[in-house]
């Protein structure tokens, strides 16, 4: 029997990964596949919690906003990584350093 | 345990262990072909979840979109022809501690606390529903997104061309 602790547990695990890989990696595209990671576990709780409630499926409209502000969001970083690119030829978050000298 | 729940159990090993690849590869085309895994099953999580217009989304918008945006992101910004391109990392122990808090945490508010639950929802199908919301509840925040829509667009398309001409 799969009950709502199940989901919570799956989206906990994939919030936890994310995390990880956004503190952890240099590339910049890491990191924004760890934000990727975090924004699907947090649509799995929407919808778990929209599923397992009295209320309507009002959670499912919220992750259908939230996926397109992660289509937003991946685009204008994209844009950024590039431009960081042609800027410092590398796309190591470490070396975007350039307000510090 | 039903077919469902090992079909379940089977999904959610393989969304977190391609998760777990992305974030723990040091390989950065490792790490963007298991995310396509990741998107798949969270797909399949929200089949269970019965939001099958959800799970549709997912595939054409994250597996169609977002992740040919993020390779080609990775195409852009190396020299694909050494295909060995390791990523580096940094504060790894640090890391690992504050996740494994996230997890532990989490995972003890989604075990522990007694959710007011309601269990034999029907399946039905969602879209026409979402589409009603969306024309009369939820007008703004629909409008809204499409502007956000908009302005990351041109926002992107400003950000990458040649600055030759300004």
């Amino acid at each position: 029997m799969i009950t709502l602790e199940h989901y919570l547990l799956v989206s906990a695990a994939l919030f936890s990964l994310g995390i990880f890989g956004v503190l952890t990696r240099k590339n910049a595209i890491n990191v924004l596949m760890g934000i990727e990671l975090i924004l699907n576990s947090a649509n799995i709780n929407l919808v778990a919690f929209s599923r397992y409630s009295s209320a309507d499926i009002d959670g499912q409209i919220f992750a259908i906003l939230v996926i397109v502000v992660a289509a937003a969001e991946v685009a204008v970083a994209l844009a950024l990584v590039l431009n960081m690119y042609r800027l410092l030829k590398s796309v190591n978050l470490d070396q975007a350093d350039t307000l510090k000298r | 345990m039903t077919t469902a729940d090992i079909v379940f159990v089977v999904v959610a090993l393989i969304t977190v262990g391609s998760a777990a690849v992305v974030v723990l590869s040091s390989s950065l085309i490792y790490s963007a072909f298991s995310l396509l895994f990741t998107f798949f099953g969270v797909a399949i999580i929200y089949v269970f979840l019965g939001a099958d217009f959800l799970a549709a989304t997912q595939v054409l918008i994250y597996v169609g979109g977002i992740l040919v945006l993020v390779l080609f992101g990775v195409m852009l910004t190396h020299r694909l022809y050494n295909l060995n391109l390791k990523t580096e990392t940094i504060q790894v122990i640090p890391g690992m501690l504050i996740s494994l808090a996230v997890f532990v945490s989490l995972a003890l508010a989604a075990t522990q606390t007694r959710w007011h639950v309601v269990s034999s929802k029907p399946r039905a199908p969602t879209t026409e529903t979402i589409g009603t919301l969306f024309m009369t509840t939820y007008l703004l925040p629909f409008e809204v997104a499409s502007v956000l829509l908009l302005v990351a667009l041109i926002g992107a398309a400003m950000l990458v061309r040649r600055r030759t001409d300004l």
